[in-house]
């Protein structure tokens, strides 16, 4: 059973817990800037918006990849970066619509999630479950709700 | 109604002939229309035709070669061992010398011919050498091919005095190696600034200027007008239109490159600058395709048919030709937007869409001199169609997403015009149903 992360904006209270777990999992410092999901802040609504990979079907990252760094783990369906085979180039980085691979200065490498391998640290280190690791068919209901009452007009809600 | 329900003895009996797909290029076009093709139709013959004597492998990778970030297995385009015999895709190593699209066969430079149903030209570009007296010259090259780049490897040693021709976006990335690499390096552009094609004045300035505080000598508005033998015979002289003469142990002409089109001669196929092909990747002629560096195909922003030269539309028109290739109708090509990234000694730059900026459009703009920080947004109406960035590493691909999305911005518009950096949030708070965290917010 393939798993995704679930994330409910609405739940999240910017407390950044995930960025500093996911910047410790992965490169081993408490860093938010090298964290691979981050907290955007919408100050004058006071909402934040948890954001990361959504290991999607395109792969864009992953087609536009010159030397074949960028593969699907059959385990978890994440696309990682395999970093002894990335050369830095950052074609991915600019091929991501959704601005979700980043370059890191530090390795000379491109770092995206790639769900901790199965066990995705900022889920675990989220006090409000608003980061969960959920069956990937239950993702899509609370999304669809939502985009409806985003764009559906109030009477053909209630209807 | 058993009788009825029988079918036709000819049409029982009728079986699908083997498709044969032929592709003419092994680079990352042509590589991934073959890997779509074996995955759309388990039985087609699919032949790849290269003319290099490597397993296909990526031009992006060179410069990551010459730096000895990767040796020479790591620019290869797949890494598993035997991929393509394992996929049963035959390469071979030979030359396309002519298209006779009425019998639908390729001439090949190693003899006889080959007999397609479908065919793919893949072929790329290849670079231009300026006509400036000298250029024959042992000691100039070209680093576009692996062969080239070994050569390069071996004369570009420490302290080499090497004269870079060229500042557009390869040139730019050779010097990043080179650099790395030790040597003394002069770099001669002709136009105004660094990588006039994809950075505006401020941007390409900025760039020049980083270079020169990495201690590149950097001549830009600057035109070579001969390159001589050295005294006694060593060495080479390059003289500028400027009065300067520059001595080099080397010389790396990056000037340019074209679409390779000259093989299409007499084959009825319709070329302009690259191969002209249709939304369907199809060329002039119904049974040829085109991909990659060497197709002029649609691009996104301008609705125009362009050479891109980029790796990303290779990979996407690889893919979609393959699709069409084996007759998926619906695969309809929707332009791809031109977009590079760039780290010219450690200062990353990129370019999306029309980061010129679009016919009575506006723009935002933020530049930190100092810090080598810079974010231009190119609108129009409340619709991102472009934008140039120095120093930002950070969700760069969201411009992508903005741009090809055509995101009404809405009052998010005058956000972004007061922070340009705001760009994550405004994708966000105004982001279509895609992903899973799409409309959530």
């Amino acid at each position: 059973m393939l798993r995704a992360l679930k994330i409910e904006p609405e739940k999240c209270t910017g407390c950044l817990q995930c960025e500093m777990a996911c910047s410790y999992e992965n490169e081993q410092v408490f860093n938010p800037s090298k964290s691979r999901i981050r907290i955007f802040n919408f100050h004058d609504e006071g909402r934040f918006a948890p954001y990361t990979c959504t290991q999607c079907a395109e792969a864009w990252c992953l087609h536009s990849c010159p030397v074949e760094a960028i593969v699907i783990n059959p385990k978890t369906g994440a696309k990682e970066v395999i970093e002894d085979v990335c050369v830095g180039c950052k074609v991915c980085t600019i091929a991501c619509p959704f601005g979700t691979v980043n370059y890191n200065h530090d390795s000379g490498k491109v770092i995206k999630c790639d769900l901790c391998g199965g066990n995705p640290a900022c889920a675990e280190a989220c006090p409000t479950a608003a980061i969960t690791y959920v069956d990937i068919d239950q993702t899509g209901l609370d999304r669809m709700r939502a985009h409806a009452q985003k764009t559906l007009p109030q009477s053909a809600q209630a209807a | 109604m058993a009788a009825a329900k029988k079918k036709p003895a000819a049409r029982r009996l009728a079986r699908p002939a083997r498709m044969r797909h032929i592709i003419i290029g092994a680079g990352p076009a042509g590589v991934i229309a073959a890997e779509t093709l074996r995955k759309l139709d388990p039985n087609a013959g699919v032949t790849i035709i290269g003319d290099e004597r490597e397993p296909p492998y990526s031009r992006m990778a060179l410069p990551y070669y010459l730096s000895r970030k990767i040796n020479e297995a790591g620019t290869h385009l797949r890494k598993t061992p035997r991929h393509f015999k394992k996929l049963g895709i035959d390469v071979r190593r030979d030359r396309v010398t002519a298209v006779d699209a009425r019998n639908r066969q390729v001439k090949l430079a190693g003899g006889g011919s080959l007999t397609y149903d479908k065919l793919l030209i893949a072929t790329g570009s290849s670079p231009v050498s300026p006509p400036i007296p000298g250029m024959d010259l042992p000691g100039i090259h070209p680093c576009w091919t692996l062969a080239d780049a070994r050569h390069i490897a071996k004369h570009a040693r420490p302290g080499a005095k090497v004269v870079l021709m060229g500042a557009g976006f390869i040139g730019c990335i050779i010097l990043e190696a080179l650099a790395r690499r030790g040597v003394q390096l002069t770099v001669v552009e002709m136009a105004n600034r660094m990588v006039p094609r994809m950075m505006n004045t401020t941007a390409g300035g900025l760039i020049k200027q980083w270079c020169l505080d990495k201690g590149v000598r950097v001549h830009t508005s600057t035109k070579v007008t001969a390159i001589e033998k050295g005294p006694d015979g060593r060495g080479l002289r390059v003289r500028l239109d400027n009065g300067t003469v520059l001595p080099a142990d080397l010389i790396i002409s990056a000037t340019g490159v074209r679409p390779n089109i000259g093989f299409l001669k007499g084959s009825g196929i319709k070329t302009d600058h690259g191969v002209l092909i249709n939304r369907n990747m199809q060329t002039s002629n119904p049974h040829v395709f085109a991909a990659g560096d060497v197709a002029q195909g649609l691009d996104f922003s301008t609705g125009e048919y362009s050479v891109q030269a980029i790796q990303p539309t290779a990979a996407d028109h690889g893919l979609l030709a393959a699709r069409n290739m084996a007759g998926h109708k619906g695969a309809v090509h929707r332009g791809s937007v031109n977009m590079n990234v760039l780290d010219t000694i450690g200062l990353v730059s990129s370019s999306f869409g029309q980061w010129m900026g679009a016919t009575g459009g506006d723009s935002a703009e933020l530049c930190d001199r100092n810090r080598f920080k810079y974010l231009n947004l190119q609108f129009k109406d409340d619709v991102l169609v472009g934008a140039t960035s120095l120093g930002l590493t950070d969700h760069i691909g969201v411009l992508r997403g903005l741009i090809q999305t055509r995101t009404r911005l809405g009052e998010w518009k005058e956000k972004l015009k007061h922070d340009p950096t705001r760009i994550m949030e405004a994708y966000l708070a105004n982001t279509q149903a895609v992903g899973f965290n799409a409309g959530m917010i």
